[in-house]
Protein backbone atom coordinates (compact mmCIF):
# COMPACT_ATOMS: atom_id res chain seq x y z
CA UNK A 1 0.00 0.00 0.00
CA UNK A 2 2.42 2.20 -0.99
CA UNK A 3 0.25 5.40 -1.48
CA UNK A 4 -0.04 5.41 2.21
CA UNK A 5 3.70 5.90 2.34
CA UNK A 6 4.49 8.57 -0.48
CA UNK A 7 7.18 9.33 1.16
CA UNK A 8 8.65 6.09 -0.28
CA UNK A 9 8.74 7.74 -3.67
CA UNK A 10 9.99 11.02 -2.85
CA UNK A 11 12.03 12.97 -5.22
CA UNK A 12 14.59 14.22 -2.60
CA UNK A 13 16.00 11.66 -0.44
CA UNK A 14 15.47 11.99 3.10
CA UNK A 15 19.04 13.55 4.37
CA UNK A 16 19.18 16.33 1.89
CA UNK A 17 15.41 17.19 2.96
CA UNK A 18 16.29 19.62 5.42
CA UNK A 19 18.66 21.17 2.67
CA UNK A 20 15.60 22.20 0.31
CA UNK A 21 14.44 25.43 2.16
CA UNK A 22 18.15 27.20 2.71
CA UNK A 23 19.03 26.00 -1.14
CA UNK A 24 15.93 27.85 -2.40
CA UNK A 25 16.35 30.92 -0.21
CA UNK A 26 20.33 31.13 -1.43
CA UNK A 27 18.49 30.50 -5.05
CA UNK A 28 16.05 33.78 -4.53
CA UNK A 29 18.71 35.55 -3.04
CA UNK A 30 21.22 35.30 -5.81
CA UNK A 31 18.60 35.79 -8.38
CA UNK A 32 17.25 38.85 -6.68
CA UNK A 33 20.79 40.21 -6.96
CA UNK A 34 21.67 38.92 -10.31
CA UNK A 35 18.44 40.63 -12.11
CA UNK A 36 18.50 43.84 -9.67
CA UNK A 37 15.02 43.15 -8.09
CA UNK A 38 16.19 46.12 -6.26
CA UNK A 39 18.34 48.75 -5.77
CA UNK A 40 18.59 48.79 -1.97
CA UNK A 41 22.23 48.95 -0.71
CA UNK A 42 20.72 46.34 1.96
CA UNK A 43 20.85 43.79 -0.61
CA UNK A 44 23.90 42.48 -1.12
CA UNK A 45 24.93 39.94 -4.02
CA UNK A 46 26.24 36.02 -2.73
CA UNK A 47 29.18 36.63 -4.63
CA UNK A 48 30.36 39.69 -2.24
CA UNK A 49 29.40 37.56 0.97
CA UNK A 50 31.47 34.97 -0.21
CA UNK A 51 34.23 37.16 -1.18
CA UNK A 52 33.89 38.62 2.55
CA UNK A 53 33.76 34.98 4.20
CA UNK A 54 37.39 34.35 2.60
CA UNK A 55 39.02 37.15 3.20
CA UNK A 56 37.90 37.17 6.99
CA UNK A 57 39.28 33.43 7.06
CA UNK A 58 42.27 34.31 4.88
CA UNK A 59 43.12 37.70 7.28
CA UNK A 60 42.78 35.50 10.65
CA UNK A 61 40.15 38.16 11.71
CA UNK A 62 37.02 35.74 11.98
CA UNK A 63 39.84 33.47 14.15
CA UNK A 64 40.67 36.23 16.46
CA UNK A 65 36.62 36.82 17.09
CA UNK A 66 35.79 33.58 17.14
CA UNK A 67 38.14 33.04 19.51
CA UNK A 68 37.64 36.01 21.72
CA UNK A 69 33.55 34.70 21.78
CA UNK A 70 34.05 31.05 22.09
CA UNK A 71 36.75 31.34 25.21
CA UNK A 72 33.87 33.86 27.26
CA UNK A 73 30.75 31.50 26.08
CA UNK A 74 32.84 28.19 27.76
CA UNK A 75 33.94 29.83 30.83
CA UNK A 76 31.30 31.51 31.44
CA UNK A 77 28.75 28.51 30.77
CA UNK A 78 31.35 26.52 33.09
CA UNK A 79 30.85 28.97 35.78
CA UNK A 80 27.20 28.69 35.29
CA UNK A 81 26.59 25.08 35.05
CA UNK A 82 28.70 24.01 38.50
CA UNK A 83 27.57 27.09 40.38
CA UNK A 84 23.61 25.82 38.50
CA UNK A 85 24.70 22.35 40.19
CA UNK A 86 25.88 22.79 43.17
CA UNK A 87 22.77 25.72 44.04
CA UNK A 88 19.75 22.38 42.23
CA UNK A 89 21.57 19.58 44.21
CA UNK A 90 21.64 21.64 47.62
CA UNK A 91 17.38 22.39 46.73
CA UNK A 92 16.57 19.37 45.62
CA UNK A 93 18.32 17.68 48.68
CA UNK A 94 17.45 20.29 51.84
CA UNK A 95 14.55 21.10 53.07
CA UNK A 96 16.29 24.43 54.95
CA UNK A 97 17.88 25.51 51.77
CA UNK A 98 14.71 25.53 49.86
CA UNK A 99 12.87 27.67 52.48
CA UNK A 100 15.69 29.82 53.07
CA UNK A 101 17.26 30.43 49.79
CA UNK A 102 13.95 29.17 47.42
CA UNK A 103 11.81 32.35 47.67
CA UNK A 104 14.66 34.96 46.57
CA UNK A 105 15.35 32.42 44.01
CA UNK A 106 12.72 31.87 41.99
CA UNK A 107 12.13 36.06 42.05
CA UNK A 108 15.30 36.75 40.95
CA UNK A 109 14.67 34.43 38.27
CA UNK A 110 11.45 36.28 37.06
CA UNK A 111 13.92 39.13 35.94
CA UNK A 112 14.68 39.22 32.42
CA UNK A 113 18.39 38.24 31.68
CA UNK A 114 19.14 41.45 29.95
CA UNK A 115 17.70 43.47 32.66
CA UNK A 116 20.77 42.72 34.71
CA UNK A 117 22.95 44.15 32.60
CA UNK A 118 23.28 47.63 33.57
CA UNK A 119 23.73 46.42 37.34
CA UNK A 120 26.36 44.08 36.22
CA UNK A 121 28.20 46.66 33.75
CA UNK A 122 28.38 49.09 36.93
CA UNK A 123 29.94 46.40 38.74
CA UNK A 124 32.10 44.65 36.55
CA UNK A 125 32.97 47.39 33.84
CA UNK A 126 32.35 47.17 30.28
CA UNK A 127 35.28 43.87 29.49
CA UNK A 128 35.50 40.56 29.71
CA UNK A 129 34.37 40.25 33.16
CA UNK A 130 31.00 41.78 32.54
CA UNK A 131 30.28 39.34 30.04
CA UNK A 132 31.19 36.43 31.53
CA UNK A 133 29.25 37.26 34.71
CA UNK A 134 26.46 37.98 32.43
CA UNK A 135 26.19 34.61 30.54
CA UNK A 136 27.00 32.70 33.92
CA UNK A 137 23.97 34.08 34.99
CA UNK A 138 22.25 32.42 31.75
CA UNK A 139 23.45 29.29 32.07
CA UNK A 140 23.24 29.55 35.88
CA UNK A 141 19.36 29.08 36.19
CA UNK A 142 18.43 26.11 33.68
CA UNK A 143 20.74 24.38 35.49
CA UNK A 144 19.04 25.18 39.34
CA UNK A 145 16.07 24.61 37.96
CA UNK A 146 16.35 21.67 36.16
CA UNK A 147 18.33 19.82 38.21
CA UNK A 148 15.95 20.96 41.30
CA UNK A 149 12.94 19.02 39.28
CA UNK A 150 15.17 16.04 38.56
CA UNK A 151 16.09 15.54 42.20
CA UNK A 152 12.24 15.79 43.36
CA UNK A 153 10.86 13.98 40.51
CA UNK A 154 12.82 10.32 41.72
CA UNK A 155 10.31 7.49 41.95
CA UNK A 156 8.94 6.65 45.03
CA UNK A 157 9.52 3.11 43.72
CA UNK A 158 13.30 3.23 43.57
CA UNK A 159 13.65 5.54 46.59
CA UNK A 160 11.64 2.55 48.63
CA UNK A 161 14.19 0.14 47.01
CA UNK A 162 16.89 1.72 47.67
CA UNK A 163 15.71 1.57 51.62
CA UNK A 164 15.22 -2.13 51.30
CA UNK A 165 18.95 -2.32 50.28
CA UNK A 166 20.27 -0.12 53.12
CA UNK A 167 21.47 2.45 50.96
CA UNK A 168 23.41 4.85 53.19
CA UNK A 169 23.69 8.53 52.51
CA UNK A 170 26.66 8.64 50.11
CA UNK A 171 25.00 5.73 47.89
CA UNK A 172 21.80 7.36 48.33
CA UNK A 173 22.80 10.23 46.34
CA UNK A 174 25.07 9.11 44.34
CA UNK A 175 23.49 5.55 42.77
CA UNK A 176 20.23 6.36 42.76
CA UNK A 177 19.14 10.51 43.32
CA UNK A 178 21.85 11.62 40.86
CA UNK A 179 21.61 9.53 38.32
CA UNK A 180 17.88 9.13 38.59
CA UNK A 181 17.73 13.03 37.93
CA UNK A 182 20.50 12.76 35.03
CA UNK A 183 18.03 12.91 32.12
CA UNK A 184 16.62 16.40 33.50
CA UNK A 185 20.18 17.79 34.91
CA UNK A 186 21.52 17.21 31.11
CA UNK A 187 18.42 18.53 29.93
CA UNK A 188 19.45 21.36 32.02
CA UNK A 189 22.93 22.11 31.06
CA UNK A 190 21.91 21.33 27.53
CA UNK A 191 19.41 24.51 27.80
CA UNK A 192 22.30 26.37 29.41
CA UNK A 193 24.60 25.70 26.74
CA UNK A 194 22.44 27.03 24.04
CA UNK A 195 21.51 30.35 26.70
CA UNK A 196 24.97 30.85 27.75
CA UNK A 197 25.77 30.72 23.59
CA UNK A 198 22.62 33.68 22.73
CA UNK A 199 24.00 35.51 26.24
CA UNK A 200 27.55 35.47 24.45
CA UNK A 201 25.93 37.58 20.85
CA UNK A 202 24.01 39.65 23.69
CA UNK A 203 26.71 40.48 25.92
CA UNK A 204 28.98 41.42 22.95
CA UNK A 205 25.73 44.19 21.31
CA UNK A 206 25.23 45.62 24.89
CA UNK A 207 28.49 45.88 26.36
CA UNK A 208 30.64 47.12 23.02
CA UNK A 209 33.99 46.40 23.44
CA UNK A 210 36.50 44.26 22.63
CA UNK A 211 36.86 41.51 20.44
CA UNK A 212 34.15 39.32 19.22
CA UNK A 213 31.94 37.73 16.77
CA UNK A 214 29.26 40.00 17.80
CA UNK A 215 31.48 43.06 17.29
CA UNK A 216 31.98 42.08 13.63
CA UNK A 217 29.13 42.63 13.46
CA UNK A 218 28.45 45.83 15.11
CA UNK A 219 31.54 46.72 12.74
CA UNK A 220 29.29 45.72 9.57
CA UNK A 221 26.49 47.28 10.94
CA UNK A 222 28.41 50.60 11.33
CA UNK A 223 30.32 50.80 8.61
CA UNK A 224 27.37 49.69 6.63
CA UNK A 225 28.61 46.52 5.15
CA UNK A 226 26.07 44.24 4.33
CA UNK A 227 28.24 41.40 3.60
CA UNK A 228 30.26 41.57 6.55
CA UNK A 229 26.72 41.54 9.10
CA UNK A 230 25.03 38.88 7.10
CA UNK A 231 28.55 37.06 7.14
CA UNK A 232 28.29 36.99 11.04
CA UNK A 233 24.85 36.09 11.27
CA UNK A 234 26.01 32.95 9.32
CA UNK A 235 28.85 32.29 11.68
CA UNK A 236 26.51 32.40 14.58
CA UNK A 237 24.59 30.33 13.14
CA UNK A 238 26.71 27.68 12.48
CA UNK A 239 28.58 27.65 15.92
CA UNK A 240 24.94 27.59 17.64
CA UNK A 241 23.83 24.63 15.71
CA UNK A 242 27.52 22.70 16.08
CA UNK A 243 27.15 23.22 20.01
CA UNK A 244 23.55 21.99 19.95
CA UNK A 245 24.83 19.05 18.14
CA UNK A 246 27.38 17.99 20.13
CA UNK A 247 25.10 18.23 22.97
CA UNK A 248 22.97 16.42 21.92
CA UNK A 249 25.04 13.88 20.84
CA UNK A 250 26.63 13.53 24.54
CA UNK A 251 23.33 13.52 25.91
CA UNK A 252 22.13 10.75 23.45
CA UNK A 253 25.60 8.76 24.67
CA UNK A 254 25.03 9.28 28.50
CA UNK A 255 21.17 8.36 28.58
CA UNK A 256 21.35 4.90 25.75
CA UNK A 257 20.37 3.41 29.15
CA UNK A 258 16.82 4.68 28.53
CA UNK A 259 16.79 3.01 25.19
CA UNK A 260 14.71 5.76 23.23
CA UNK A 261 15.67 9.13 22.06
CA UNK A 262 15.89 12.00 24.09
CA UNK A 263 14.43 15.50 23.46
CA UNK A 264 15.64 17.54 21.34
CA UNK A 265 16.41 21.50 21.13
CA UNK B 1 23.49 -20.44 52.84
CA UNK B 2 22.16 -18.56 55.44
CA UNK B 3 19.97 -20.07 58.41
CA UNK B 4 16.45 -19.25 57.92
CA UNK B 5 14.98 -17.21 61.17
CA UNK B 6 11.55 -18.18 62.73
CA UNK B 7 9.16 -14.92 62.08
CA UNK B 8 6.27 -14.49 64.74
CA UNK B 9 3.85 -12.11 64.45
CA UNK B 10 1.85 -11.32 67.10
CA UNK B 11 -1.64 -9.57 67.56
CA UNK B 12 -0.38 -7.35 64.90
CA UNK B 13 -2.19 -4.10 64.01
CA UNK B 14 -2.02 -1.33 61.95
CA UNK B 15 -4.05 1.63 61.27
CA UNK B 16 -3.65 4.77 59.17
CA UNK B 17 -4.50 8.47 59.71
CA UNK B 18 -7.06 9.71 57.62
CA UNK B 19 -9.89 12.50 58.01
CA UNK B 20 -11.94 11.56 60.62
CA UNK B 21 -10.17 8.98 62.69
CA UNK B 22 -8.29 6.20 62.09
CA UNK B 23 -8.08 3.78 59.35
CA UNK B 24 -7.59 0.27 60.53
CA UNK B 25 -5.94 -1.32 57.90
CA UNK B 26 -4.71 -4.57 60.25
CA UNK B 27 -6.57 -5.98 63.20
CA UNK B 28 -5.10 -8.62 65.68
CA UNK B 29 -2.95 -10.56 63.13
CA UNK B 30 -1.57 -13.17 64.72
CA UNK B 31 1.26 -15.00 62.07
CA UNK B 32 4.27 -18.17 63.22
CA UNK B 33 6.21 -18.87 60.27
CA UNK B 34 8.60 -21.70 60.72
CA UNK B 35 12.22 -21.32 59.04
CA UNK B 36 12.45 -22.43 55.37
CA UNK B 37 8.64 -22.33 55.28
CA UNK B 38 6.94 -21.06 52.43
CA UNK B 39 3.38 -19.11 53.07
CA UNK B 40 0.81 -17.80 50.74
CA UNK B 41 -1.49 -15.02 51.88
CA UNK B 42 -4.21 -14.45 49.50
CA UNK B 43 -7.08 -11.97 50.00
CA UNK B 44 -9.02 -9.85 48.21
CA UNK B 45 -8.13 -6.08 47.37
CA UNK B 46 -7.76 -4.36 50.93
CA UNK B 47 -7.40 -6.87 53.30
CA UNK B 48 -3.89 -5.43 54.24
CA UNK B 49 -1.76 -7.96 52.84
CA UNK B 50 0.78 -5.75 50.99
CA UNK B 51 0.75 -4.00 54.49
CA UNK B 52 1.91 -6.87 56.40
CA UNK B 53 4.49 -7.85 54.11
CA UNK B 54 5.65 -4.37 54.16
CA UNK B 55 5.48 -4.48 57.87
CA UNK B 56 7.89 -7.50 57.76
CA UNK B 57 10.13 -5.76 55.30
CA UNK B 58 10.57 -2.94 57.61
CA UNK B 59 8.95 -0.29 55.37
CA UNK B 60 6.02 0.50 57.11
CA UNK B 61 6.42 1.58 61.20
CA UNK B 62 4.65 2.71 63.92
CA UNK B 63 2.03 -0.84 64.63
CA UNK B 64 0.85 -2.07 67.60
CA UNK B 65 1.57 -5.84 68.61
CA UNK B 66 4.53 -7.33 67.68
CA UNK B 67 6.81 -8.52 64.47
CA UNK B 68 9.77 -10.77 65.85
CA UNK B 69 12.43 -12.29 63.69
CA UNK B 70 14.31 -14.67 65.75
CA UNK B 71 12.54 -12.96 68.84
CA UNK B 72 14.00 -9.77 67.76
CA UNK B 73 11.59 -6.75 67.16
CA UNK B 74 12.16 -5.77 63.64
CA UNK B 75 13.04 -1.82 63.23
CA UNK B 76 13.86 -0.57 59.52
CA UNK B 77 14.80 -2.74 56.40
CA UNK B 78 17.84 -4.96 56.81
CA UNK B 79 19.63 -7.13 54.58
CA UNK B 80 18.35 -9.89 56.44
CA UNK B 81 15.09 -9.47 54.91
CA UNK B 82 14.62 -9.17 50.92
CA UNK B 83 11.81 -7.91 49.29
CA UNK B 84 10.18 -8.15 45.36
CA UNK B 85 7.81 -5.95 44.47
CA UNK B 86 4.51 -6.38 41.81
CA UNK B 87 7.07 -4.03 39.67
CA UNK B 88 10.63 -4.89 39.12
CA UNK B 89 11.92 -1.53 40.71
CA UNK B 90 15.49 -2.36 38.95
CA UNK B 91 17.45 1.29 38.33
CA UNK B 92 16.73 1.87 34.29
CA UNK B 93 20.47 3.19 34.17
CA UNK B 94 22.34 -0.30 35.59
CA UNK B 95 22.99 -3.56 33.75
CA UNK B 96 21.43 -6.37 35.39
CA UNK B 97 24.96 -7.40 36.83
CA UNK B 98 25.05 -3.80 38.22
CA UNK B 99 21.59 -4.15 39.58
CA UNK B 100 22.19 -6.77 41.13
CA UNK B 101 25.17 -5.89 42.61
CA UNK B 102 23.10 -3.50 44.60
CA UNK B 103 22.11 -6.03 46.31
CA UNK B 104 25.34 -6.10 47.92
CA UNK B 105 27.22 -3.02 48.28
CA UNK B 106 26.91 -2.86 51.87
CA UNK B 107 27.84 -6.50 52.35
CA UNK B 108 30.85 -7.47 54.23
CA UNK B 109 32.68 -8.80 51.14
CA UNK B 110 35.53 -8.40 49.28
CA UNK B 111 35.15 -7.75 45.36
CA UNK B 112 36.03 -10.93 44.38
CA UNK B 113 33.15 -12.55 46.14
CA UNK B 114 30.91 -9.71 45.51
CA UNK B 115 31.52 -10.82 41.52
CA UNK B 116 31.01 -14.32 42.56
CA UNK B 117 28.02 -13.95 44.29
CA UNK B 118 26.62 -11.99 41.47
CA UNK B 119 27.23 -14.84 38.78
CA UNK B 120 25.83 -17.30 41.31
CA UNK B 121 22.73 -15.66 41.08
CA UNK B 122 22.28 -14.62 37.93
CA UNK B 123 22.71 -18.31 37.11
CA UNK B 124 20.52 -19.08 39.47
CA UNK B 125 17.42 -17.28 37.91
CA UNK B 126 18.75 -18.56 34.24
CA UNK B 127 19.99 -15.19 33.11
CA UNK B 128 23.24 -15.68 31.70
CA UNK B 129 23.90 -13.95 28.36
CA UNK B 130 22.10 -10.95 29.60
CA UNK B 131 24.79 -9.87 32.51
CA UNK B 132 25.18 -6.45 30.28
CA UNK B 133 21.92 -6.11 29.16
CA UNK B 134 19.71 -2.64 30.74
CA UNK B 135 16.12 -3.36 32.23
CA UNK B 136 13.93 -1.76 29.30
CA UNK B 137 15.58 -4.30 26.79
CA UNK B 138 14.34 -7.32 28.66
CA UNK B 139 10.60 -8.57 28.91
CA UNK B 140 8.72 -8.17 31.99
CA UNK B 141 9.65 -11.96 33.39
CA UNK B 142 13.07 -11.61 32.84
CA UNK B 143 13.03 -8.25 34.41
CA UNK B 144 11.36 -9.79 37.63
CA UNK B 145 13.81 -12.64 37.75
CA UNK B 146 16.59 -9.90 38.04
CA UNK B 147 14.37 -8.18 40.82
CA UNK B 148 14.62 -11.81 43.04
CA UNK B 149 18.24 -12.24 42.31
CA UNK B 150 18.73 -8.83 43.76
CA UNK B 151 16.73 -9.36 46.49
CA UNK B 152 18.43 -12.96 47.13
CA UNK B 153 22.02 -11.83 46.36
CA UNK B 154 22.54 -10.76 49.99
CA UNK B 155 21.74 -14.13 51.43
CA UNK B 156 18.55 -13.12 53.14
CA UNK B 157 17.22 -15.43 55.65
CA UNK B 158 13.36 -14.15 54.54
CA UNK B 159 12.32 -13.60 50.96
CA UNK B 160 8.79 -11.53 50.72
CA UNK B 161 7.04 -11.57 47.50
CA UNK B 162 4.07 -8.47 46.99
CA UNK B 163 2.89 -10.36 44.30
CA UNK B 164 5.63 -10.71 41.70
CA UNK B 165 4.01 -12.17 38.76
CA UNK B 166 0.82 -10.19 39.33
CA UNK B 167 1.63 -7.60 35.89
CA UNK B 168 3.27 -10.99 33.96
CA UNK B 169 1.18 -13.34 31.36
CA UNK B 170 0.18 -16.75 32.04
CA UNK B 171 2.49 -18.75 30.97
CA UNK B 172 5.38 -16.83 32.27
CA UNK B 173 3.89 -16.41 35.20
CA UNK B 174 3.10 -20.84 35.48
CA UNK B 175 6.75 -20.41 34.34
CA UNK B 176 8.10 -18.22 37.26
CA UNK B 177 6.12 -19.75 39.72
CA UNK B 178 7.81 -23.18 38.56
CA UNK B 179 10.93 -21.25 38.91
CA UNK B 180 10.56 -19.82 42.47
CA UNK B 181 10.22 -22.98 43.70
CA UNK B 182 13.08 -24.15 42.81
CA UNK B 183 15.06 -21.71 44.14
CA UNK B 184 12.73 -21.69 47.13
CA UNK B 185 14.16 -25.94 47.59
CA UNK B 186 18.24 -24.41 46.64
CA UNK B 187 17.68 -21.79 48.84
CA UNK B 188 16.22 -22.95 51.65
CA UNK B 189 14.97 -20.13 52.75
CA UNK B 190 11.71 -18.57 54.29
CA UNK B 191 9.33 -17.18 51.62
CA UNK B 192 6.44 -15.13 51.77
CA UNK B 193 3.95 -14.69 48.68
CA UNK B 194 1.32 -12.65 48.55
CA UNK B 195 -0.69 -13.13 45.60
CA UNK B 196 -4.53 -12.37 44.53
CA UNK B 197 -4.84 -15.96 42.70
CA UNK B 198 -5.56 -18.55 44.61
CA UNK B 199 -3.92 -21.10 42.54
CA UNK B 200 -0.58 -19.58 42.64
CA UNK B 201 -0.68 -19.91 46.80
CA UNK B 202 -1.35 -23.46 46.37
CA UNK B 203 0.72 -24.07 43.79
CA UNK B 204 3.85 -22.99 45.78
CA UNK B 205 2.58 -22.37 49.42
CA UNK B 206 3.43 -24.78 52.47
CA UNK B 207 0.20 -23.29 54.10
CA UNK B 208 -2.10 -20.59 52.71
CA UNK B 209 -2.97 -17.60 55.00
CA UNK B 210 -6.66 -16.52 53.86
CA UNK B 211 -7.26 -12.81 54.92
CA UNK B 212 -10.48 -10.86 55.14
CA UNK B 213 -10.97 -7.18 54.61
CA UNK B 214 -12.07 -4.35 56.40
CA UNK B 215 -9.98 -4.18 58.97
CA UNK B 216 -7.68 -6.82 57.70
CA UNK B 217 -7.76 -10.02 59.59
CA UNK B 218 -6.88 -13.63 59.20
CA UNK B 219 -9.94 -15.64 58.47
CA UNK B 220 -7.93 -18.89 58.04
CA UNK B 221 -4.73 -20.54 57.83
CA UNK B 222 -5.61 -24.06 55.02
CA UNK B 223 -2.41 -26.37 55.16
CA UNK B 224 -1.27 -27.89 51.89
CA UNK B 225 -0.21 -31.45 52.32
CA UNK B 226 0.51 -32.18 48.71
CA UNK B 227 3.84 -33.79 47.46
CA UNK B 228 5.80 -31.12 44.95
CA UNK B 229 5.84 -31.16 42.11
CA UNK B 230 2.42 -29.97 42.61
CA UNK B 231 -0.04 -30.95 39.27
CA UNK B 232 -2.77 -28.45 39.38
CA UNK B 233 -5.39 -30.78 37.58
CA UNK B 234 -4.74 -33.18 40.27
CA UNK B 235 -8.16 -34.01 42.47
CA UNK B 236 -6.42 -33.53 45.90
CA UNK B 237 -4.82 -30.00 44.44
CA UNK B 238 -8.94 -29.32 43.53
CA UNK B 239 -9.61 -30.42 46.75
CA UNK B 240 -7.44 -27.80 48.53
CA UNK B 241 -8.56 -24.77 46.15
CA UNK B 242 -12.13 -25.50 46.88
CA UNK B 243 -11.28 -25.39 50.62
CA UNK B 244 -9.72 -21.98 49.79
CA UNK B 245 -12.41 -20.60 47.43
CA UNK B 246 -15.28 -21.49 49.92
CA UNK B 247 -13.57 -19.14 52.66
CA UNK B 248 -14.32 -16.26 49.95
CA UNK B 249 -17.86 -17.76 48.66
CA UNK B 250 -19.13 -16.67 52.43
CA UNK B 251 -19.14 -12.94 52.14
CA UNK B 252 -18.75 -12.39 47.91
CA UNK B 253 -19.80 -8.63 49.11
CA UNK B 254 -15.77 -8.58 50.51
CA UNK B 255 -14.15 -9.60 46.76
CA UNK B 256 -15.90 -6.60 45.26
CA UNK B 257 -14.06 -4.27 47.73
CA UNK B 258 -12.80 -1.19 46.09
CA UNK B 259 -9.31 -1.12 46.52
CA UNK B 260 -7.59 0.89 49.66
CA UNK B 261 -4.34 2.24 48.30
CA UNK B 262 -3.14 2.16 51.45
CA UNK B 263 0.78 0.15 50.01
CA UNK B 264 0.60 3.04 47.44
CA UNK B 265 4.38 4.65 48.00
CA UNK B 266 4.02 8.22 49.63
CA UNK B 267 5.34 10.99 47.29
CA UNK B 268 6.48 12.65 50.29
CA UNK B 269 8.75 9.75 51.60
CA UNK B 270 12.02 11.84 50.00
CA UNK B 271 11.92 14.01 52.23
CA UNK B 272 12.37 11.65 55.09
CA UNK B 273 15.84 11.33 53.19
CA UNK B 274 17.05 14.53 52.48
CA UNK B 275 19.74 15.53 54.13
CA UNK B 276 19.34 17.00 58.16
CA UNK B 277 20.64 20.52 57.42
Amino acid sequence: MSFLHPEDKHPVPKVLRGWVLPVLLLALWWLAARFHWTNSPLLVPVDKVWDTAVEQVRSGELWIALEASLRRDLIGFAIGVSGGLAFGIAFGLSRLFERMIGPTFHTLKQISLFAWIPLLSVWFGLGDAAKVAFLSLAAFFPVVLNTFEGIRSVPGELIEAARVLKFNRRQWLFKLILPAASPSILAGIHLALIYAWLATLGAEYLLVSGKGIGNTMIDGRELFLMDLVIFGVIVVGFVGFALNWLAARLERRLLAWRGRSVAQF
Amino acid sequence: MSLAGTLDIQHLSKSYPVKNGDLSVLEDVTLTIEPGEFVSIVGSSGCGKSTLLRLIVGLEEDYQGQVLLDGQRIVGTSLRRGIVFQEHRLFPWLTVENNIQLGLLNADLTPGQKRQAVREHIALVGLEGFEKSYPHQLSGGMAQRVAIARALVSKPEILLLDEPFGALDALTRAYLQQELHRIWQAEGITMILVTHDVEEAIYLGDKVVVMEPRPGRIRRIVPVDLAHPRERAATAFAEVKQEVLKEFSGDSASLAEPPLRTDAVDPDQIRQWQFAI
